[in-house]
């Protein structure tokens, strides 16, 4: 099939459309997530979301998207709760608090999941598609549902920019302000909450966390801003869940969860490395010519230092005596000093300064001493 | 030193008519019922610069949160300009410890300044003209107006204490709350701080600084709290920087301290302080990084 005959099937677009909503909601409520350090806050509730699913599908008999997200949601919540119960009532830190309750959680979903499977119960078939994600499951009401929640939590965003940006900097300034940091801090993690649920049914609740963490630390390496962030972050999660959608379905038996998390973690890979300012190879590129300048920059001084022992800064020397004061570099250092115009070389092997050498050196050595 | 104190001190009197700036009465406060603050009462009047000193975890910052309305008391009252935190917030400033922030945080020097007006201009609003503009002069008034556009990461220890000044600033506050504002920064900056800390207290407002530099108390302070857990006592520099009161708030370990009478406070207040480091148990949550 064509790239176009794509777009051009009605469920196909169904599905991408719906992954891509869910990637954006997930990209920018995971900015706040990084930014405020709760990414592994993200990943308890989405592990923590199984046991839920299971449980509603039980007790109401239907796999509507509604009443098991809304099942996901409460057991999500609960394991929330139980996180704050822990820290404080024990001393038990905060990444132990988190491990712990994700273990229950999860533990007691991969236990109701394996004993509904093999009860006489109907349509149970489909249901561990929350384990690893199936978009091709959407259904035309699920993507309504999310285009819906999706510009509810857009709205949220802009309606309290000013004070999740504080929070998430800041949240004791933001105290003192008088902002009701509490029920902001509620809010917020609230709508991560709802960014998590509903992107359990595209790439599910093992690799959630991934899709809210991927996309932010990506967009993070582009920008010093935080509104560009969050909508980079929309902006990669869209496309990760686009393209790994039509990957998936494109290649039979290829899961659409792991193929999309694949595709956004090209992405985290791609911006670290090239992204500019934050980007490693940038990084090692200054670090080069830092070095590189210094050694010309040592090479031009210690040359005009040995002309000066024979009484004048134009006495020509050997490569062999800069290379005895910095080792290997020198050869390169004279042949770039050289191409600037500062040394010249003059029989075989043997460096002078020039003029423009000269005073070059004279200013280095006077900035130095300063 | 001494004669430049007093001076400070006849130049603008404390305002003792005035309701007082900061008033405790009884204040406990307790981390895993282990007290950080123990029934500590204070007074602090209108108009005065005053330092709280004490050794590593006596609870200065834990006090300074208090004041804050940040940490509950478990006892105790607290009141500031004459009546509870929350109706006065509007005139409260404050200077968080440089360190309780991520510095990556992905934003602007202008913007964290801009910051200062979030309390004032309500909800589903944004900062406008006015406020980038007034944002604007008080980073002049810190000598940080080249920087408003820096992305904060890229800023030295002593540019952010400055951005957090300035933000302070912009709050236009009666009475400002300063956590350790010359930690860790450069000459230049703290005495860029500490003449605008004098502007401020010559308008009339009150300053309260957590500080741990005794060297510098007498010429920087008009006013002192020296508190290890209690309050041990609080009043004008002269009469609270005393060796025997100071030998109360950082404990009996320091046995040289009975030369203090013979030597000039302020140098063997260095040795003094080096030798106070290995103090109590309740450090992690009391003074470190709040």
């Amino acid at each position: 099939m064509m790239l176009l005959d794509w777009f051009s099937d009605y469920t196909l677009r169904t599905v991408i459309l719906g992954s891509a909503i869910l990637g954006a909601t997930s990209g920018a409520l995971g900015s706040f997530a990084v930014l405020r350090r709760q990414a592994l806050l993200g990943d308890a509730v989405a592990h923590s979301t199984l046991p839920g699913i299971v449980l509603a599908f039980v007790l109401t008999g239907t796999k509507t998207s509604l009443v098991l997200l809304l099942g996901a949601a409460l057991t999500g919540w609960l394991a929330t709760l139980l996180i704050l119960l822990i820290l404080r009532q024990t001393r038990i830190r905060e990444d132990a608090a988190l491990g712990i309750s994700l273990s229950i959680f999860f533990g007691l979903g991969i236990v109701l999941m394996s004993w509904v499977q093999r009860q006489p119960i109907e349509h149970k078939a489909g249901l561990d598609r929350f384990l690893f994600g199936q978009a091709a499951a959407l259904m035309r009401e699920d993507v309504i549902l999310m285009s819906v929640l999706a510009v509810v939590i857009l709205i949220m965003l802009i309606l309290f920019w000013k004070e999740f940006k504080l929070l998430s900097f800041n949240p004791e300034y933001a105290q003192t302000l008088g902002l009701p940091v509490r029920r902001l801090d509620i809010l917020l993690t609230g709508l991560i909450v709802v960014s998590i649920v509903l992107g359990l049914q595209m790439v599910g609740v093992v690799l959630m966390s991934a899709m809210l963490l991927a996309p932010a630390a990506a967009a993070r390496q582009w920008t010093d801003k935080l509104s560009k962030m969050v909508l980079l972050s929309a902006l990669f999660g869209a496309v990760a869940g686009a393209i790994g959608t039509i990957i998936s379905s494109s290649v039979s038996h290829l899961p659409t969860g792991p193929t999309i998390i694949v595709v956004v973690s090209v992405f985290v890979v791609l911006s670290l490395f090239l992204a500019p300012e934050r980007g490693l190879v940038w990084d090692w590129r200054r670090r080069y010519a830092q070095r590189r300048s210094f050694a010309v920059e040592t090479a031009l001084v210690n040359l005009y230092q040995l002309a000066a022992q024979h009484g004048s800064a134009r006495h020509p020397h050997e490569t062999s005596a800069i290379e005895v004061m910095m080792g290997e570099r020198a050869r390169k250092a004279l042949q770039s000093l050289q191409s600037r115009g500062w040394v010249q070389a003059s029989g075989t092997d043997l460096w002078s300064l020039t003029e423009d050498g000269e005073d070059k050196a004279r200013q280095l050595m006077l900035k130095e001493m300063h | 030193m001494m004669t430049e104190a007093t001076v400070q001190q006849t130049a603008s009197k404390p305002d003792l008519n005035a309701p007082l700036a900061v008033e405790v009465n009884d204040l406990t406060v307790a981390y895993r019922s282990k007290p950080v603050l123990w029934d500590v009462d204070l007074n602090v009047p209108t108009g005065v610069l005053m330092a709280i000193l004490g050794p590593n975890g006596a609870g200065k910052t834990t006090l300074l949160k208090s004041l804050l309305g940040l940490i509950p008391p478990a006892a105790g009252k607290v009141q500031i300009l004459g009546q509870p935190y929350a109706k006065v917030q509007k005139r409260v400033g404050y200077v968080p410890q440089r360190g309780s922030v991520d510095w990556d945080f992905p934003t602007t020097v202008l913007d964290v300044v801009t910051m200062g007006v979030y309390g004032k201009i309500g909800w589903f609003k944004r900062p406008g003209k006015a406020d980038r503009t007034a944002a604007m002069g008080a980073l002049a008034r810190v000598g940080m107006e080249n920087f408003a556009t820096r992305q904060i990461s890229q800023l030295s220890g002593g540019q952010q204490q400055r951005v957090f000044l300035a933000r302070a600033l912009l709050q236009d506050a009666d009475i400002y709350f300063m956590d350790e504002p010359f930690q860790g920064v450069d000459a230049t900056t703290e005495r860029a701080i500490i003449a605008i800390l004098q502007e401020i207290k010559d308008a009339g407002k009150t300053v309260i600084v957590v500080h741990h530099d005794l060297q510098t108390v007498e010429e920087y302070f008009d006013w002192a709290l020296l508190l290890n857990v209690r309050a041990i006592a609080s009043g004008p520099v002269g009469e609270v920087f005393t060796g025997e009161l100071l030998r109360q708030s950082y404990g009996g370990k320091i046995s040289f301290i009975e030369d203090m009478q013979r030597y000039r406070l302020g140098e063997d207040a260095a040795a003094l302080q080096s030798s106070a480091r290995d103090l109590p148990p309740w450090e992690s949550w009391g003074g470190g990084e709040g």
